[in-house]
């Protein structure tokens, strides 16, 4: 009989096997994913980083030069691969996009959440999922036949530029940021709320002093999202946008995007000559601006957590 | 019976959940520069009753209230009060301790801030006076600028009393506003609110039997949504008229 305890203590069980099953599992799941990550990260590092050791060209005159036409060169015997005006374009638009985007989100996210949250989770929350589901084609090709003429109507010039780029986008981050700004709000415990009412608030002056000051983080990493997306989308704002490489004078002429000239180029440049490195040194912008995104939201987060 | 001044008075006071009846017709007189404690088990209404008194219960959907509660001899039940009005004279502290996320100065110039007071020495007074009050100002005099989140759980409920004492209410409701405390800090919120007596009518639900007997004047013992006996502490708690209140009273339910 000792035996068989001694025995039954000491070998693996079938319930510690499927553990360390699952254990392993999930393990590879995840090491999976961190060297997609790390491979991806890697590749567009190194082919961007590529313009500057392979090709010679400085750094300076990438990131500062405005003069875009990576198959010729300029007087000075130098490739033409400043991406100013891209880089201006990509922020314009992004910060453009998103100081439109962030008082309608607020708006919307204060009525569904404490005007009507009943007409808000009945019919607001279906039609923002739908705006977040339509593919950016869809949009691209709405701002191409309503955004574009009526900018052009308005404003004059052709109607292609920052001011087109920003309206579609405008539209198509409103939905993320105002979801996120909704899920703000409701994060705001409701004992704040009553706090505040029982001191002989009236509503709006608890939404608007101590609901939305509450959520002032939440609200900040809506909008970081929103902006995020915005720098990212390149189909809907390379249909809108003009594309045309040069610095942005006014908000009605043609421009481009980082992503815009990388989705216009790819295609018609050999691996491994400078202008495709030089689009793949765009392509790392865009990972390093995600990436800053990404640890501005972090950083937000946490300042709110530690209020 | 003589003509007496109550400040609250409430007449057949029923409440309903929906369809549920939490409050079944209840009739209570308020005195005013009194402690008034509400006792009774858990889910019997005291709760329910203290938050019709500032029309907290306004806010939770498919609530409805029939009876009269008058302050002042005015009825807040009417369609044409105004409840901010109302809640400035009744002022609310809640069980949890719920500063806002704030600094302590906002939090207790909160009240202030939101009636539009722009003098910003009046203000400082008021929340000294306040804090003072609620017998917290020793403790934040040093850091009025710190978020009231950084203080002890019985820290934060003095500034949440220093919060309504701010907006100098009349009659101060407390829903428990111990019970998520430890004994020392709740020793200092009971003396506080003696002392507050000379100013505010208070109106305190309890659920700790000693606390109602060290501070109140008046007990109401409520079972099962009805009053069932209101009358001076003293008398409660030694001489109950009804079995249910010595019953309660000595422990044997509850």
């Amino acid at each position: 009989m000792q035996s068989s305890i001694e025995e039954r203590l000491t070998k693996k069980s079938k319930k510690a096997k499927l553990e360390t099953f699952g254990k392993s599992l999930s393990f590879i799941c995840i090491a999976f994913i961190v060297l997609v990550v790390i491979s991806i990260l890697y590749f567009v590092a190194s082919k961007g980083i590529a313009t500057f050791t392979q090709n010679g060209v400085s750094i300076g005159s990438f990131l500062g030069g405005t003069d875009w036409n990576p198959s010729g060169k300029g007087a000075d015997g130098q490739p033409l691969v400043g991406a100013l005006p891209m880089i201006t374009g990509s922020f314009l638009v992004t910060f453009l996009s998103a100081i439109v985007a962030t008082p309608f989100a607020i708006g919307a996210a204060v009525f569904m959440t404490e005007i009507s949250p009943k007409m808000g989770k009945k019919i607001l929350q279906p039609v923002i999922e739908l705006l977040v589901g339509i593919p950016s084609v869809v949009y691209g090709f709405i701002g191409l036949t309503v955004v574009v003429p009526a900018v052009r109507n308005v404003f004059g010039g052709s109607g292609f530029g920052i001011l087109a780029g920003t309206f579609v986008l405008f539209v198509m981050i409103l939905p993320t940021v105002t979801s996120m700004t909704i899920d703000a709000l409701n994060t705001v415990p409701r004992h704040y709320r009553e706090a505040s009412l029982a001191l002989g608030a009236t509503r709006w002056q608890t939404v608007y002093k101590v609901v939305l000051r509450s959520a002032i983080p939440g609200i900040l990493t809506a909008v970081v999202f929103g902006m995020a997306r915005a720098f990212g989308e390149a189909l809907a704002v390379q249909m809108v946008i003009g594309n045309a490489a040069l610095m942005p004078g006014n908000l009605v002429s043609p421009a481009s995007t980082l992503t815009s000239i990388l989705t216009m180029g790819m295609g018609n440049t050999v691996m491994g000559s400078l202008q495709n490195n030089v689009l793949w040194s765009l392509a790392l912008i865009l990972l390093v601006m995600s990436l800053v995104f990404n640890i501005m939201t972090r950083l937000i987060g946490k300042k709110g957590a530690m209020k | 019976m003589t003509e007496q001044n109550f400040i609250i008075e409430s007449k057949d006071v029923h409440l309903y959940y929906g369809k549920k009846e939490a409050l079944k017709g209840v009739s209570l007189d308020f005195m005013p520069k009194e402690i008034t404690a509400l006792i009774g088990p858990s889910g019997c209404g005291k709760s329910t009753y203290l938050r019709t008194l500032n029309r907290m219960n306004d806010l939770i959907p498919d609530v409805t209230v029939t009876g009269t509660i008058k302050l002042n001899g005015k009825d807040i039940y009417s369609p044409k009060m105004d409840t901010v009005a109302l809640r400035k004279e009744v002022g609310m502290v809640f069980q949890q301790p719920n500063p806002f996320p704030f600094s302590i100065y906002d939090n207790v110039a909160y009240g202030l801030n939101i009636s539009g007071m722009k003098d910003k020495q009046k203000m400082d007074e008021i929340v000294e006076k306040s804090l003072r009050r609620a017998a917290v100002w020793d403790d934040v005099k040093d850091k009025l600028n710190k978020s009231a989140l950084s203080l002890s759980g019985g820290q934060q409920q003095r500034v949440c009393i220093a919060r309504v004492l701010a907006v100098e209410p009349e009659v101060i409701l407390l829903d428990e506003p111990t019970s998520a405390l430890d004994p020392i800090s709740s020793a200092k919120i009971e003396s506080m609110l003696v002392e507050l007596k000379e100013r505010y009518t208070i109106v305190i639900v309890t659920h700790n039997m000693q606390q109602a007997s060290r501070i109140s004047d008046k007990t109401a013992f409520f079972l099962q949504g009805d009053l069932i006996e209101m009358g001076q502490t003293r008398k409660i708690f030694t001489n109950p008229k009804e079995q249910a209140t010595e019953d309660y009273i000595s422990g044997r339910f509850g």
